[in-house]
Formats: structure tokens, C-alpha cells, sequence
């Protein structure tokens, strides 16, 4: 293989080398230092003069002198069925100790997109036993679901929750999980090993870890190397598979790093303008396919800068996403676990994957219900402030009433509390009954004669 | 055809200079802008968006990863075109109009490169049924003669921008696309399929201003901000507020002949939503599966960039098409934000300054363009036909400020605005009905006066005053509560919750609420104002606003939006109102 020694430029991440052969765009590239280490990285733009290489490690001892050899192909991830139980650097590299992976395939980690007309459509219902996901927020096998958080608050707890707990009720398949962590700290990344281990969930489980102190441009490439794995296991091996994806703002900053280090124009807040299509190409690696067996479920992590929905982050994700989960402070600080709110939650999946036969009937009835009520009854804590509780009508007493209700016994669970759907509509429908059955506006007559807890037993006492 | 290489001779091949990302450098090659050409060995499909001296700038429709410089180009000297003609109908496309249903059987799964396929099939037949005879003379933009397509009738036309002729030979009988099918006496040939370049509107007669609304079947946007056949709205609201669910119903139950649905830049899973559904559900008035009346173009968000922003030329040219049938087409874009972000992105890559938060400086002129092409107009062979025009936009966190819903509402005429809020308390749809608007109001009135009820428009005037009362109401009952509000306006408060609850709120995934025609609406809202001046009167005779409130009739007024057979219930529920009101004011 050829070594060139023209690099003209060293900027941040990026190198750039002059008089080569034609070179491929997304060829992997090996810088070759003095003393022999090499370090990878990736063309982003090539022409016949110059090529700019996008280092993925830090740029730290590369000089004039250092050679670069091109690959002459794109960055492949070897994929193999041990991967299963295996903790690898955001990189790739094995770094449990144990051996290299033997690949039994070696595939492209842009990953081309799954042709829209090849996708099957996602209806599995996924019981993950925490009541604000599945009675207000479903999650369905293939979809992807972000948690939006923020500093300081719990979820990390909520995705191991839902890892743990996430089954499809009547089946025995158990998801197979990969776990991408890019720029946590050792802390937090020992607070999910632990778990795994605590657990058994390490032994179906595919770890990649580029922590806090790891190369930020490494990040990059983390969650598609996870994603590649993922597909790998989904559409080959026919696993269903649950991709952890933490934490995605440190994943943008490296996309901004990089832009400007390239000098680009920036978008928002000084992030690419590409940031949406870059998005979608990590976030749209979730589905499932006509006539495989396997589903790629994906539960990304992200925390919104300054607490704010509308930050280009979690606004350029719920754009993309189906749907959100949204822990909140206010809850947390009341104590509340988990933090869920649920209006500004949603699952855009969530009618697929419920109703009869596959959940109940009232499911969705119910949860616009409680829905509509929370809504109402969280309005009057404003108005209740200002006027105080005796100026308020009957009706909106009980439903400020029911807000307190729902947050303490439908929100509140505990951290190892797995509730079945049966459990959640349960609890919906105690509470529920609280209100006056003529304000249950969102439910038919049928379905209150059949679950509403005061008429079904006065029905039976007749 | 009318599509010509712009240089018949053997063009010359350029050679590939630099890559990065979907933009890339050829010299010395020989294009024209929106030539479309042929990018390195595996030819993958590009367009030529730039000409600086020598180089050559071509943004490529498929991923460009592992291309070298010194590859080959070669120009094929046509402009992005699409194939229209029979088979169109029940297709589901990509932005570049190749079949994505022939892609798998091609390529697998999986959107791999450098795989063309046909828009159309050369190799089906179809019975074509000639409507002209030998010595006809023929127009451009005539209709030769028909083929049964799906229920629906294709209309093989001349092509409209051809010289007129006299007809000396029309075949009858089964012939694929590319078949002749009629001979002119000058001697020009002509098979059914025609090309047409997709940046270039297809030529009219006459455009008119519309007059009859585009029944969608959805009671907020018939009943109060209703759209009219040709006209033009856009649907701007962040995200979860129910843009594509809206999309989707209208795609489902507005009353237009031909539906061109355009996933530009959106999710995967939801295409694929579109694609199961849509062939399971009936057309409410002709019973046939909706399907069959759908074209499908579906460029999801990973899909590349370049053919995103083609997505939107090719879906309206398509409805063009029809509309030059004599066809009433309704489009939907879903998000032409997406498309916006496209032309950012080439724009950025092309190192072009840029306009407000990076936008190029020519977003407003190609919305205006893209939203100019709707209209009802009378086609080149006399007949009525219209594209109306809905297009969402997803403003970055719900600030309707940024660019694309400013430059969108300075051009369309139905503003509905979503709203994060509503949709928090599972308000659908959640459109906002202070800050929406129509402007086609005026124009409809007749259609309404004679199609539903003389009382319609003097009834949608009286829910927009309650609503907006309700709002100013509102504002106080925050500061000192309603038991504070003089007796008639607690009355105002419960009528608006009615309207809201009863009229304004509707059921998408309901068997019966997700479509509620006309006649309806009318009797629904009706019905709420023959309560409300009960309630006032009553008022004014003394009985308390908690008693009226406390009705039991009005409880049962809700359940009207899930009976089909809704009249004798509705019936019932009047009659026990009045009874009611009776009772009560008796009693005061």
C-alpha cells in the first residue's frame, strides 16, 4: 500500500493531504506516526489535488512527517454471532480482554436505507411495566422512542427500566440489547455495566463504549458501528433487538466540532445544516422488514440543553422520531418516580400497537381520558394559586384532584416495579372513576359498562 | 417527445474532480443546467446545478461513498423528466420516480445505488379505446382516447406542447406504452406514454379562481376553514402536533379524484403506515379501495438528499398530468420543510452565501413557484380540472417566525395552525381555531348557501364569535375564576366547550367519526345552537347556570360522532333537551 508524506494541513480533527492518487469519498484512512502508532480516520472530501481526512482519534503527535495510507475501502464492521456478552471501545475494538471478534461478515456501517415498500409495519405491542409507556406512551417493536431528559435527572433508571423489564406479553423471545454510549462518564457507564451484570442482561448484550475522555470525533462513528451490529443480529440472526443509544447531544457536539473545523456554514446554534439528514440516517436504522423475523426498537437518549424542548437537538430528533419520552424536573423534585410527563410525551406508533387483541379495547379511550383530564386539572394548579381552591366549581375541584391522582398512583412506580398492561388500565380506570361518568366524554357507553369500577359492580349487584 | 437531448451529437465524457457529500465537480464535460448526467462508473443518477468555467457542479440522487476523482461522466443532455401515461395510478415512488416496489425485487431491501429502473412498465398492455377518428383534427393537450386504468379512467392525451394536427391512423386494442398508437398526417407518431421535464408546469388554457370547496370530510376545516378545488394551504406545527395524521386524512377522505401523496424527508414506518392502509380502505362516496386513486411518492429522511428535493417537482408534475385529464387532484407534501432543508443543504455544499438561518436566498421564489402550480384551470382540450395544493411545514420548535412558514403563508390561502397544546390534551385535531384562517370563505358561500343550508354560513359566523369570546373569557376566568362571570357568559364558557368538545374534536382512528360529511356537520352544529338558545333563554328566565350545565341531554350530544345512522338518536336528544328546558324553567 502506498504511503504519502504530502499532509499540508493539521486542523482540529481534520488533515489534509495534497498530490494523491484518486481516492474514494468515505475511504478509511491510517495515518502512520513516528513511532509507529497508526490512527484511523475518514476522507470527507477528495479531489485531485486535495483530500481532507477526518481523524477519529485525537490529532495529538500527527505532523508533516507522518505518512497516510488510504485503505481503499469504507469503514467496515466485521459482525459476528459471539458478539453477544461483548464490550467494545466507540471504535469497535474489543476491550473486555477476550479476543478479537471473528467476523463472520464484514459490513458497510453507513448502512443503506431500508426501501420503504420492503418495511413491515411495526404492531408488536412491547410491555416495558412502566405505566406512563405503556398505557400513555406505547412503545411497538420497531420503532424508535427517544427518552428526552436533562441534566440531573433519572434516566439513565428509566432506559435500564425499560431494558430489564421490555418484553412482548405471550411470547418467550427476549430482546437482545446493544448499548451505545458515547461521552459518558466511566461513572455512569459502570452504572449501566453493573446493571447488565446484576441482571444477566450482559449475556445477550453488545456494549460499545467511547467514554468522556475518548476522542469526540470517535462518536461519530459509535452509534453506527452499534447500529450495524444491530441490523447484523436483527435481519440475520432474526433477534429482536433494543439499541440504547446515550447520550446523543455529546454526539452532536462532535458533528459540530466537526463542521467547524471544516469551516462550513453552520445551521442553528452553530450546528450543521446537515444535522437533520445526519439524524435520520442513525435514528431511521430502526424497523423491521417483510418477511424477517427480527425488529431493531431503538430508545435513544438525549439531554436538552437547558431543560429546552426547542433546542435544535431534541427538536431535529422529534422531527425524526416517533414520538417522545419526556422526564421532567418538576416531577422529579416532588419525589416522583419515574419522571415521566406525559403531555408533552408522545407515540406516534403507540395505535398500532394496541386495542383489541393485542392489548384491550379501552386502551386507547382510556388513556385520552386521562389524558384530557390531566391536561385540564395541571391548568387549574395555575388558577388554583391565584384564586384558591374554594373558588373553584365542583367539577374542576375533582379534577385537580385527579392530576394529584395520576401523578401518585398512576406516574409513581418503583424502579423494579414491572406492571402488566392489566395493572396499568387498572390503576386508569380507579382513577378515573373519581370523576363523574357523564365528564368521561372520550369513552363510549359499552366500555364504561364493561371496566368503569363503580357501574361494572353495580351492574353485578343487579 | 418532448423531452430533447439538447445536443443530438455524441456529448463528449467529463471526468470526475472532486467529491464531498452529494456534491460533486466534473470538467470538461458539455451540460446544460438540470441536465441530468451520469456520475462515475457505477453512472449513478445526478443534475447539473452549477456551471463556473470549466467545472461543471452536479448534485447526485445516490449516495456517493467510495467514488474517485477521475471517474467518468457523461451527460445524457435530458432534463429530470417523468413518464406519464397508464400504471401510474396505485404506484408508490421514490423522489426520482423509480418504483420502489421493482427496487426490491431489484436490489433487496435495502436502497442500494446505481439501480435505474423505469417509472412506468414498458412491457404491460393496456386496452386503449380511441375517442378521435382518421381526419379528426387534434389539438395540442387533446384527448386521443381512454384506457380503464383502475376505476379510474386514464385519458391518453396529445402531448401539450407539440403542433396541432389532423389524425391519419388511431388504433384500437391492447398496446404497452411505448406502442404507436397514432399517426398525425405530417407523419408524427405518437405512443401513450409521454415524458415530462418536472421543473417546467405543464402548459393551461385559462387559470380560474376557485369557487367549490375540497370536501375533506373533517369537520374544522369543512366546517370553519374550509379549502377550495385549486386552492392552496399549508399545515405549519411542531412536532407530535398532527401534521401527518392531518396529511393522511385528507389523502383519505377529500373528495378529489386523484390523490398525489408526497413523503418528502419523513419517517420510514409512516410511508409504511400509508402503504398497508391505504389498499384496506374504501372511498367513502364510490366504495373502490383508495388506493386506486394514489400516487405514492415516498423519499424518507435518510434517503438521499438530492432526490429529496427532486421529490416534490416529480409529485407535482404528476398531478399536472391528471388535472390536464379533466381531473379534480389534490397533493399533499409532508414536509415541504424537509424540502426546504434539502435546498439548504445543496445550497451550503455549494459554498452559495446564505440567506435568513441559511437558507438560500432563492427559498421564497421556488415555494412560490412550487405553490403557484395548484390552481383550477381549464385544460389545453377544454376541460375543468385543478390541483389543490396542501403542503405541511415543521418549523424548528414550533416558532411559526423561521422562514419556511413565513414564505409558505405569504403564498397560500388556508392557514391551519397546529398547536403543541391541544395536542398535549389529545385535542384532534389540533388546530388552532383563533389563528387560522381561510380566505376562501367569501368564494364558497354560494356553494354552501345551495349545496348545504341557506343557514350554513350565518351558523359558521356564530361558532368563530363564540370562540373568540370563549378566548377573551378565558383570560379573566385565569385571573378570578368562573364563578366570577356574570351569569349569561358562564352559559357563553359551556357553549364554546360544546363547540369544542362536540364539533371541533374528531376521532381519525374512529370507524364512523373519521369522516362526517357535509349535512353532518350541519346538523351537529345545529343542534348545539338550538341549545344554546335554550340556555339563554332560560338564562334569562331565571334558571341558575349551574342547572343548565347540569342538562343531561347535552351529555349525550357527543355520541352523535360515532352513529352513522345518527338522525333518530339526535332526534331523541333534541326532544329531551326541550323537555328538559321545560321542566327547568317552570320550575324558576
Amino acid at each position: 500500500m502506498k504511503e504519502y508524506r504530502t499532509i499540508s494541513k493539521i486542523a482540529g480533527p481534520l488533515v489534509f493531504v495534497e498530490k494523491t492518487e484518486p481516492v474514494a469519498y468515505q475511504e478509511l484512512v491510517n495515518i502512520v506516526l513516528y513511532d509507529g502508532t497508526i490512527k484511523r480516520g475518514q476522507v470527507l472530501d477528495t479531489s485531485d489535488d486535495l483530500v481532507v481526512v477526518q481523524i477519529f482519534e485525537t490529532t495529538t503527535g500527527i505532523g508533516k512527517d507522518s505518512g497516510v495510507r488510504f485503505t481503499g475501502e469504507t469503514i467496515k464492521m466485521p459482525v459476528g454471532k459471539d458478539m453477544l456478552g461483548r464490550i467494545l471501545s466507540g471504535g469497535g475494538k474489543p476491550i473486555d480482554g477476550g479476543p478479537e471478534i471473528v467476523p463472520e461478515k464484514r459490513l458497510d456501517i453507513t448502512g443503506a436505507a431500508i426501501n420503504p415498500y420492503a418495511r413491515g409495519m411495526p404492531a408488536d405491542f412491547i410491555q416495558t411495566g412502566i405505566s406512563t409507556i405503556d398505557g400513555t406512551n406505547t412503545l411497538v417493536r420497531g420503532q424508535k422512542l427517544p427518552i428526552f431528559s436533562a441534566a440531573g435527572l433519572p434516566h439513565n433508571n428509566v432506559a435500564l427500566q425499560i431494558a430489564r423489564q421490555a418484553k412482548v406479553p405471550g411470547s418467550t423471545e427476549t430482546f437482545a440489547v446493544v448499548f451505545a454510549a458515547m461521552g459518558i462518564t466511566k461513572e455512569e457507564a459502570n452504572y449501566f455495566m453493573q446493571d447488565f451484570e446484576r441482571t444477566g442482561a450482559l449475556e445477550r448484550a453488545v456494549v460499545f463504549l467511547n467514554l468522556a475522555d475518548d476522542p469526540a470525533v470517535e462518536r461519530i462513528i459509535t452509534p453506527r458501528l452499534a447500529l450495524t451490529t444491530a441490523e447484523y443480529l436483527a435481519f440475520e440472526l432474526g433477534m429482536h433487538v433494543l439499541v440504547i443509544l446515550t447520550d446523543m447531544t455529546n454526539y452532536c457536539e462532535a458533528l459540530r466540532q466537526i463542521g467547524a473545523a471544516r469551516e462550513e456554514v453552520p445551521g442553528r446554534r452553530g450546528y450543521p445544516g446537515y444535522m437533520y439528514t445526519d439524524h435520520a440516517c442513525i435514528y431511521e436504522r430502526a424497523g423491521m422488514i417483510k418477511g424477517k423475523k427480527g425488529s431493531v426498537t431503538q430508545i435513544p437518549i438525549l439531554t436538552m440543553p437547558g431543560d429546552d424542548i426547542t433546542h435544535p437537538i431534541p427538536d431535529l430528533t422529534g422531527y425524526i422520531t416517533e414520538g417522545q419520552i419526556v422526564v421532567n424536573r418538576d416531577l422529579h423534585r416532588k419525589g416522583i418516580y419515574p419522571p415521566i410527563n406525559v403531555l408533552p410525551s408522545l407515540s406516534r406508533l403507540m395505535n398500532l400497537g394496541i386495542g383489541k387483541g393485542k392489548t384491550r379495547e379501552d386502551h386507547k379511550k382510556v388513556s385520552d381520558q386521562m389524558y384530557a383530564g390531566y391536561a385540564e386539572g395541571n391548568d387549574l394548579r395555575g388558577l388554583v394559586a391565584i384564586v384558591g381552591k374554594d373558588a373553584l366549581s365542583e367539577r374542576d375541584r375533582l379534577l385537580l384532584e385527579f392530576a394529584d391522582l395520576f401523578e401518585s398512583r398512576f406516574v409513581r412506580q418503583g424502579y423494579d416495579e414491572d406492571r402488566s398492561i392489566e395493572d396499568t388500565l387498572t390503576i386508569g380506570w380507579d382513577i378515573l372513576s373519581t370523576l363523574p361518568v357523564e365528564q368521561l366524554t372520550r369513552i363510549d357507553r359499552d366500555l364504561i359498562n364493561k371496566y368503569h369500577p363503580k357501574i361494572k359492580t353495580s351492574a353485578k349487584k343487579e | 417527445m418532448e423531452v430533447k437531448a439538447k445536443n443530438a451529437k455524441e456529448q463528449k465524457q467529463g471526468v470526475l474532480k472532486r467529491i464531498a457529500g452529494p456534491v460533486v465537480t466534473a470538467v470538461n464535460l458539455d451540460a446544460h443546467m438540470y441536465d441530468v448526467v451520469k456520475v462515475g462508473k457505477e453512472e449513478l443518477m445526478g443534475e447539473v446545478i452549477k456551471i463556473q468555467g470549466d467545472s461543471v457542479i452536479i448534485q447526485v440522487y445516490e449516495d456517493t461513498s467510495g467514488i474517485r476523482p477521475g471517474e467518468p461522466v457523461s451527460n445524457t443532455g435530458l432534463s429530470l423528466a417523468v413518464e406519464l401515461g397508464p400504471g401510474l395510478l396505485t404506484s408508490i415512488y421514490d423522489g426520482i420516480q423509480r418504483p420502489l416496489e421493482v427496487l426490491v425485487k431489484k436490489m433487496g431491501n435495502f436502497i442500494e445505488r446505481g439501480v435505474t429502473a423505469p417509472g412506468l412498465s414498458h412491457e404491460k398492455k393496456w386496452t386503449f379505446k380511441p375517442l378521435v377518428k382518421a381526419g379528426d383534427k387534434v389539438e395540442p393537450g387533446a384527448i386521443l382516447g381512454e384506457v380503464q386504468e383502475t376505476n379510474i379512467v386514464h385519458r391518453v392525451m396529445l402531448p401539450p406542447n407539440v403542433k396541432s394536427g389532423v389524425v391519419k391512423t388511431i388504433k384500437s386494442g391492447d398496446f404497452t406504452i411505448d406502442e404507436i398508437i397514432c399517426v398525425l398526417d405530417d407523419g408524427r407518431e405518437y405512443p401513450m406514454l409521454q415524458r415530462w421535464p418536472v421543473r417546467v408546469p405543464r402548459p393551461v388554457r385559462e387559470k380560474k379562481n376557485p369557487t367549490i370547496p375540497l370536501i375533506t370530510g373533517q369537520r374544522i376545516l369543512d366546517g370553519l376553514f374550509p379549502i377550495a378545488k385549486g386552492g392552496t394551504a399549508a399545515i405549519p406545527g411542531p412536532f407530535g402536533s398532527g401534521k401527518t395524521v392531518t396529511q393522511q386524512q385528507l389523502a383519505k377522505w377529500s373528495d378529489a379524484e386523484i390523490v398525489v401523496y408526497i413523503g418528502c424527508g419523513e419517517r420510514g414506518n409512516e410511508m409504511t403506515e400509508v402503504l398497508t392502509e391505504f389498499p384496506h380502505l374504501e372511498d367513502p362516496k364510490s366504495g373502490k379501495p383508495l388506493m386506486e386513486r394514489t400516487v405514492l411518492i415516498a423519499n424518507t429522511s435518510n434517503m438521499p438528499v438530492a432526490a429529496r428535493e427532486a421529490s416534490v417537482y416529480t409529485g407535482i408534475t404528476i398531478a399536472e398530468y391528471f388535472r390536464d385529464m379533466g381531473y379534480d387532484v389534490s397533493l399533499m407534501a409532508d414536509s415541504t420543510s424537509r424540502w426546504a432543508e434539502a435546498m439548504r443543504e445543496i445550497s451550503s455544499r455549494l459554498e452559495e452565501m446564505p440567506g435568513e438561518e441559511g437558507y438560500p436566498a432563492y427559498l421564497a421564489a421556488r415555494l412560490s413557484e412550487f405553490y403557484e402550480r395548484a390552481g383550477l384551470v381549464e385544460t389545453l382540450n377544454g376541460a375543468s380540472g385543478s390541483v389543490s395544493v396542501i403542503g405541511a411545514v415543521s418549523p424548528p420548535g414550533g416558532d411559526f417566525s423561521e422562514p419556511v412558514t413565513q414564505n409558505t403563508l405569504r403564498i397560500v390561502k388556508v392557514f391551519w395552525a397546529l398547536d403543541a397544546k391541544l395536542s398535549q390534551r389529545r385535542h384532534f385535531p389540533a388546530i388552532n381555531w383563533l389563528n387560522s384562517y381561510s380566505l376562501y370563505l367569501e368564494a364558497l358561500q354560494d356553494y354552501y348557501d345551495k349545496e348545504v343550508s341557506p343557514e350554513w354560513n350565518k351558523l359558521r359566523s356564530w361558532a368563530m364569535e363564540v370562540l373568540q369570546k370563549e378566548a377573551e373569557l378565558q383570560e379573566i376566568v385565569q385571573l378570578v375564576g368562573s364563578d366570577a362571570l356574570p351569569e349569561s357568559e358562564q352559559v357563553t364558557i359551556e357553549v364554546a366547550r360544546m363547540i369544542r368538545e362536540i364539533f371541533l374534536q374528531q376521532n381519525a382512528y374512529d370507524a364512523v367519526d373519521t369522516f362526517c360529511d357535509m349535512k353532518k356537520q350541519y346538523d351537529m352544529m345545529k343542534a348545539i345552537k338550538t341549545f344554546a338558545d335554550l340556555a339563554y333563554a332560560a338564562q334569562l328566565a331565571g334558571v341558575s347556570p349551574a342547572q343548565i350545565i347540569g342538562v343531561k341531554a347535552k351529555n349525550e350530544l357527543p355520541q352523535i360522532k360515532f352513529i352513522k345512522d345518527y338522525k333518530p338518536e339526535l332526534a331523541k336528544i333534541e326532544k329531551q333537551m326541550d323537555a328538559e328546558f321545560n321542566t327547568l324553567r317552570s320550575a324558576a
